[in-house]
């Protein structure tokens, strides 16, 4: 635990734990991993999760579906935005964790950057959406018919191994923009920002069980995630091709939606848009009568 | 007590006034040869075994004609000219011309319109009555809906352009074979795709008239190409590995099926599937009405629809009342020959699928429910099954959970508005939903908080080829129809104008 700036004072290092239901416990199993700078600096014991936290934090995600889905657009784009700012305020802290784990300060800082803009664009997308997707039809008989695009429900997102902040933004902004719950797995080798994140995400009033974050391996916690039978969809962005099979089996099970991701860098503003929100969407079509 | 001095009404007595003179359907129109073979490549050709199956009319257990049965070789010949079709001829043709492609076949549905509803209601055991007013003009305007967004797609996707997908396996159900043809076909065409498709084993023939239709519209060869068969000739064409995109519409246990024979693989698939619908019905519901949309909602084609309203949620305050209209309204129905104009339940569509519904009979009255079936006469020959109610139903008993896929409707009671949500929502099933009630904002507000894709209000089983249709959940993914309908045949790529 290296002291980086202070050579006068014992810095405090923080105790990385998982993000569950609006709270920071420890896993259940007490085990732990290490996680080490480039030198092989001793940097945290983060959270090896269990299949029990994973279960757990199915419930949590579970138990906010309804009131999140039930926010306005308007209130979840607030939400968001208030999520870049707090990520901008702490840029220098998330600069440095990205440091940690690697990428140089330029790297880092343009990834921080670019996840904050990620948030604010997708804080726009919350109350806009519904209109670019809805659509009133046109049908024959004597109704008014309307289709509009409403949450899938619980979502599990895997984080890419890459761009371990940007990548977790990526693929959690849309995915709440809309209406979903989420329950993260953090990139195996560099956890650490997306617990940072949650602290983010829980000081901007995001209610608690909206987004919940695990740590540890993804082979040990992939599995009852992908086959757990209250979890509606999964996102992932670069499962090996073994991975890809088995969760995609899994999916059977319940019709689990699988969303691959595919961008081509996460800088890019391809990776904008509403279609990501789209794809954790379902469409309800409703038939309303209409008078004589 | 004071309730008992209340007298009910006398039961109504529907003996000798509800007889009708027959009202048959000519059968004349109907040209059918005695043995169909595979429609590849612009042409109907043998399938490479030899081998065929009898298509049989439900109603009268004859067979109609033998049909080819395609191998996997088959298969994979279909798959070759739909690959060459489309590389060769349909993704270079102008969308517009696609368009017209479409419009022709649907003029030709329209023009052959008559003859295909007595087929299908020949094939499939459904009442004429349906197949003319129902599937056959649905099937007309949903190639007509399509053709148009042919020349379209470029304003459909706000800041992308779409290609299409390459070749699509459709596998299609035998409960609407023309209407699930067109809903498949249509949209994989106006997005320039090319198809093989898989009817159901039990009703090959309209399809198989369809191919005519195609050929008569000079579609080039190969554009559609149909294989018939069973289960074994779907499971070659999902699996086979030229197809770019499976669209499936059937039950949910095969549809988890293809799920998993498609897992890793970077097959695009949407599914169809099935449902256990609830009909919602409160207390401030036009109750005469709500009788006939659960009427309509269970016993429409025999309740051989995957959205049927097989779950009814009666309110407590009107149960007694409902139920006993909605008793008396079943003792009208007219079960017997679907080719009679008066018939209103025709024929099970085949022997296996009654069979599946006696076993449900069986397990719902061994689980407690207690069963309540209408008096009407049944013909000898043929598979039918009486318009049934399970009464004194608990959620988890299995005729409230599974798709029974028959006339056969679960009762259960509710009341609070909460409860009744809560019910309709206690299924792994999203298909759609219904809502009774003369409140509008109670209709909104239990119409969005239903899980399911379609929700009806104060009505039933409505279709129209504008309106998005699919499932929540373990109905399915994707939807058909409308603007939403395009999407599972096109792959969306961003336009110039999309970039910032």
């Amino acid at each position: 635990m290296k002291n980086a700036k202070d050579k006068d004072r014992l810095q405090v290092a923080k105790t990385y734990k998982l993000y569950l239901g609006g709270a920071f416990p420890r896993t259940e199993s007490g085990r732990t991993i290490k996680v080490t700078d480039a030198k092989g600096n001793l940097l945290a014991n983060a959270c090896r999760a269990s299949r029990k936290d994973c279960r757990e934090a199915v419930v949590a995600a579970r138990g906010a579906c309804r009131g999140w889905a039930a926010r306005s657009g308007y209130n979840r784009g607030q939400i968001l935005y208030r999520a870049a700012e707090m990520l901008e305020g702490r840029s220098e802290q998330f600069t440095e964790e990205l440091r940690s784990s690697g990428a140089t300060s330029a790297q880092a800082r343009r990834e921080v950057a670019a996840s904050v803009d990620r948030l604010v664009h997708y804080a726009g997308w919350a109350d806009k959406y519904q209109q670019v997707f809805g659509t009133v039809n046109p049908v024959a008989s004597s109704h008014f018919n309307f289709s509009l695009p409403e949450a899938t429900g619980v979502v599990v997102i895997i984080a890419s191994r890459d761009a371990p902040l940007l990548g977790l933004a990526s693929m959690v902004a849309p995915a709440i923009a809309g209406g979903n719950t989420a329950v993260c797995l953090a990139s195996e080798s560099f956890p650490l920002s997306a617990i940072t994140f949650g602290e983010v995400l829980h000081a901007s009033d995001l209610p608690g069980g909206v987004v919940n974050l695990l740590t540890g391996q993804r082979d040990e916690l992939i599995p009852p995630l992908s086959s757990h039978m209250d979890v509606n969809a999964l996102v992932h962005v670069d499962l090996d091709d073994k991975e890809r099979k088995q969760v995609e089996e899994d999916a059977a099970l319940n019709l689990k939606r699988i969303i691959r991701r595919k961008p081509s860098n996460w800088f890019s503003d391809e990776v904008d848009g509403p279609y990501p929100i789209l794809d954790l969407q379902e469409i309800k079509t409703t038939w309303h009568p209409i008078g004589q | 007590m004071a309730k008992s001095r209340k007298k009910s009404p006398p039961p109504l007595q529907f003996k000798g006034a509800w007889d009708y003179a027959p009202a048959p359907e000519s059968t004349d129109p109907v040209q059918l040869k005695d043995h169909y073979e595979l429609f590849i490549d612009g042409q109907f050709v043998p399938a490479s075994s030899g081998n065929a199956f009898p298509s049989v009319n439900p109603a009268t257990e004859k067979s109609l004609a033998t049909v080819s049965e395609a191998s996997a070789k088959d298969v994979n010949r279909a798959v070759r000219a739909a690959r060459k079709a489309y590389e060769g001829v349909w993704s270079k043709t102008k969308p517009a011309e696609r368009g017209k492609y479409l419009f022709r076949i649907a003029r030709l549905i329209q023009e052959r319109s008559r003859e295909l509803a007595i087929l299908e209601t020949m094939d499939g055991g459904k009442p004429i009555r349906e197949s003319r007013d129902v599937d056959l003009p649905l099937v007309a305007a949903h190639f007509f809906h399509y053709a148009g967004w042919a020349d379209k797609l470029d304003y459909a996707f706000p800041g992308k352009t779409t290609t299409p997908v390459g070749v699509a396996g459709q596998v299609i159900p035998w409960n609407f074979p023309l209407l699930m043809a067109a809903w498949k076909l249509a949209p994989a065409l106006a997005t320039g795709n090319t198809v093989v498709l898989k009817p159901a084993e039990t009703t090959s023939l309209s399809i198989l008239k369809l191919a005519e239709i195609i050929q008569d519209a000079d579609l080039p060869p190969g554009v559609v190409n149909f294989v018939t068969g069973a289960g074994d000739t779907g499971a070659a064409l999902v699996r086979h590995k030229g197809i770019d995109k499976v669209a499936f519409t059937g039950s949910t246990e095969v549809g988890k099926n293809i799920r998993k024979a498609l897992a890793g693989t970077e097959k695009r698939f949407t599914l169809e599937l099935g449902g256990k619908a609830a009909n919602v019905i409160f207390e401030d519901a036009p109750i005469d009405q709500a009788v006939e949309g659960v009427i309509n909602g269970i016993f429409f084609n025999q309740g051989h629809v995957c959205c049927a309203g097989s779950r009814l949620l009666l309110q407590e305050s009107i149960a007694d009342l409902f139920l006993r209209k909605l008793k008396d309204r079943m003792e009208t129905l007219i079960v017997g020959d679907p080719l009679d104009k008066n018939t209103d339940i025709g024929a099970i569509n085949s022997k296996e699928q009654l069979q599946t519904i006696k076993k449900y009979l069986r397990i719902g009255e061994k689980e407690g429910a207690s069963l309540h079936q209408s008096s009407c006469p049944l013909p000898t020959k043929g598979y039918w099954c009486r318009p049934t109610l399970f009464l004194d139903v608990a959620q988890s008993h299995r005729v409230a959970t599974e798709e029974i896929f028959g006339p056969v409707l679960s009762v259960l009671t509710f009341r609070t508005v909460d409860e009744a949500i809560q019910m309709a929502n206690n299924v792994p099933y999203g298909l759609s939903g219904g809502v009774w009630t003369d409140k509008g904002s109670k209709i909104f507000r239990v119409g969005n908080e239903l899980r399911a894709g379609v929700v009806w209000a104060n009505t039933f089983n409505k279709f129209d080829p504008t309106s998005p249709f699919g499932g929540y959940k373990e109905s399915g993914m994707g939807r058909e129809g409308g603007l939403h309908g395009l999407l599972p045949y096109v792959e969306l790529t961003r336009s110039a104008k999309g970039k910032r």
